[in-house]
């Protein structure tokens, strides 16, 4: 009965006023609307990562030629001749934690299929490269054992290859093509897996066995990569530990030497993607907070002016029964009416933004229940924060002397 | 005891500072005003009517000396809750500038009161609160606002509100200072139905006419009460109202 009154004096008294209290609500919504259209963003790009991640094959270890941390200019990966077939038999036989493993070599290369050409990277490795970068055939098969021993002249192919070739519709498994002028037979198409975070289209890729590109396409013994996958996501770091040591016997360094390669894991970058995105969505999410404590004084702001323009009203209100604790609640209530009607509005809005620039800025866009809570439960407390002084100062006012007041 | 005691003033001080200036604005005030009484306090400007007012109405929470008991019940030793209460339940109030809320309507501003008492249901405060303004003659003004309103039908929806808690006392402040005479007859008419039916009634004013309705008249001067005195001619507002010139046609209207 009490707090239904009490609801209908702030209802009544707010009414009157509702310009003013559009205006004192605009602070709170904006900094909602805020706090929910960055999270949202952030959270977003933070999922895209772990996704893509995930595709590229969450347990898989890279062993790149070249150290990241030789002196002076460095080239890219690849720019270094080390990496021999040799490491990589002697990773698969040696290296514990590691299941599939297979070199890696590459090519850039015309591709060719009627009057049609394309031009794109031709990937050269065992059959478990398919494993190790989590590549499923859609249509057809990978490649044999057999195909590996005879070097035989077949590939599997991405959807992105496969519609510039042959259009979007033909499935192109049994289909010729030439890769620098050499005929290949496709025996598979790849599951479509779209762009990875970096933008980069992952299905726009041609994968042949490693003897065949090796043998009929380079002139060179050294290796691009080469790819493992960790026996689980937890031995990725022992597996990295392990095949670095095996390497770098491999490559007969001493103690004084430096590492002549790289290993990295999916997870290495991941977690440096993830961190980034951690530290942008903090970020964020600061600025969105700024913005709420901003409108969070707006708040105190024109509480204190009600005050002071209704403190004869106060004194009526005392005159005629008003406890403090009634004119306490009555403003308390006025500043959490607004804060948290502002907050959801804000909420409303930030939502409709979040949801607009996944639409039109292609940023995904991830809206979780926890900060929708989150920035409902800190609007109120904003509310109530930035109204009490207010509202204790009217609570505390003399009766007669807030019905002098002029 | 054939009349029993409202209100029992003991040796009331109150001095106000003002800075290194001290303003006695209540000497030294005993008084009591029996139930069923309707005293009008008069004297000039200063002498300390509203002073007085203000501590019987426990509008004043900064301390008085003297003791003061309302109802038999001892105010000078209540909490400021507790006062809300006694004001709330006891006592009505109108003062000389109306003191209603403004941008609300006038059953709103009636229903006031009642908002502060949570035994009141809101079909009750409804009724009641039309109830009291048809009581003031202002059944079909429920809904104007307050600048829709003369100043004596202002005057008359602050005693709707004052009364809609069924007060054992209304006070009222210089109730006709702002008013024409014949608005403030018909207040004064007010005033006299409702102590016929018992309602105390303390005010204070400066217009001898408006005195005289008065069954009692109290003179102030310097913070003292100078005399203490029944009206020996009283007038009845029922018998004056028709007595007065009509000068046009509007002010019988309002
Ligand atoms: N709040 C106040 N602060 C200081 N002095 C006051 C205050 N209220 C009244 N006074 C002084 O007290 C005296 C009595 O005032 P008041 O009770 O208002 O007189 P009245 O109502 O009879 O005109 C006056 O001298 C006045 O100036
Ligand atoms: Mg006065």
């Amino acid at each position: 009965m009490r707090i239904l009154n009490l609801l209908k004096i702030a209802y009544r008294s707010l009414s009157k006023n509702k310009l003013r209290v559009l205006l004192t609500m605009l602070g709170i919504i904006i900094g909602v609307a805020s706090v929910i259209a960055m999270l949202a963003i952030g959270q977003g790009s933070k999922q895209n990562i772990q996704t893509s991640m995930a595709s590229l094959g969450i347990n898989s270890v890279m062993i790149f030629p070249g150290s990241v941390n030789s002196g002076g200019v460095r080239g890219g990966a690849g720019t270094y001749s080390t990496l021999t077939q040799k490491d990589a038999d002697a990773i698969a036989a040696k290296c514990e934690y590691v299941t599939d493993v297979t070199p890696v070599v590459s090519k850039s290369s015309q591709v060719i299929a009627g009057n049609q050409n394309w031009h794109t990277n031709v990937a050269g490795g065992l059959n478990q490269y398919f494993t190790i970068r989590n590549l499923t055939v859609a249509v057809g098969n990978t490649f044999s054992t057999t195909d590996e021993h005879t070097a035989a002249k077949v590939c599997v192919i991405g959807q992105t290859v496969s519609t510039n070739l042959f259009g979007a519709e033909t499935n192109p498994v049994g289909k010729f093509i030439r890769i620098n002028s050499i005929p290949f037979k496709v025996i598979g198409l790849l599951a479509v897996k779209g762009q990875n975070s970096f933008g980069q289209d992952q299905d726009d890729i041609i994968v042949a066995p490693f003897s065949t590109v090796m043998k009929r396409m380079l002139s060179t013994m050294y290796l691009n990569a080469i790819l493992a996958s960790a026996t689980s996501e937890k031995d990725i770091q022992k597996a990295e530990a392990q095949i670095s040591s095996i390497m770098r016997i491999q490559h007969k360094l001493t103690p004084a030497d430096q590492d002549d390669f790289t290993v990295r894991s999916q997870a290495d970058i991941a977690n440096t993607f993830e961190s980034i995105s951690n530290v942008m969505t903090i970020l964020l999410a600061c600025i969105a907070g700024i913005s709420l404590m901003v409108g969070g004084i707006g708040i105190m702001n024109i509480m204190l002016v009600s005050v002071t323009e209704r403190t004869r009203e106060i004194g009526i209100r005392m005159a005629v029964g008003a406890k403090s604790i009634d004119i306490l609640f009555q403003f308390i209530t006025e500043s959490i009416f607004i804060s948290v009607l502002g907050g959801l509005i804000g909420i409303l809005l930030g939502i409709f933004i979040a949801l607009l620039v996944g639409r039109f800025g292609g940023w995904p866009v991830v809206i979780t229940p926890t900060s929708i809570i989150l920035s409902f439960a800190f609007s109120s407390a904003v509310g109530i924060f930035f109204g009490w002084y207010p509202a204790r100062k009217a609570a505390n006012l003399n009766p007669i002397d807030a019905l002098r007041y002029e | 005891m054939a009349e029993s005691i409202l209100i029992d003033v003991r040796n009331m001080q109150k001095t106000y500072k003002l800075g290194d200036m001290e303003v006695h604005a209540l000497r030294d005030v005993s008084l009591t005003i029996n139930k069923g009484e309707f005293v009008a306090i008069m004297g000039p400007s200063g002498s300390g009517k509203s002073t007085f007012m203000n501590i019987i109405g426990c509008l004043d929470y900064h301390p008085a000396n003297g003791e003061y008991f309302l109802d038999g019940e001892n105010v000078f030793k209540m909490n400021k809750d507790q006062l809300a209460e006694l004001r709330n339940r006891k006592i009505g109030f109108i003062f000389q500038s109306f003191n209603i809320l403004a941008r609300t309507s006038a059953i709103e501003n009636v229903e006031l009161p009642m908002l502060y008492n949570s035994g009141v249901t809101a079909k009750e405060r409804k009724e009641r609160a039309l109830a009291a303004l048809k009581s003031v003659g202002l059944a079909d003004r429920a809904d104007h606002m307050p600048n829709q309103l003369s100043g004596g039908q202002q005057q008359r929806v602050a005693i709707a509100r004052s009364l809609v808690n069924n007060p054992l006392v209304i006070m009222a402040d210089e109730p006709t200072g702002n008013l024409d005479t014949r608005s403030s007859y018909e207040i004064m008419e007010i005033f006299q139905e409702l102590n016929d039916k018992g309602i105390t009634i303390v005010m204070v004013t400066h217009e001898t006419d408006i005195a005289q309705f008065a069954k009692t008249n109290i003179l102030f001067r310097d913070g003292m009460i100078v005399t203490n005195v029944p009206v020996a001619v009283r007038k009845f507002a029922k018998e004056e109202i028709p007595k007065l010139p009509v000068l046009d046609k509007n002010d019988i209207l309002t």
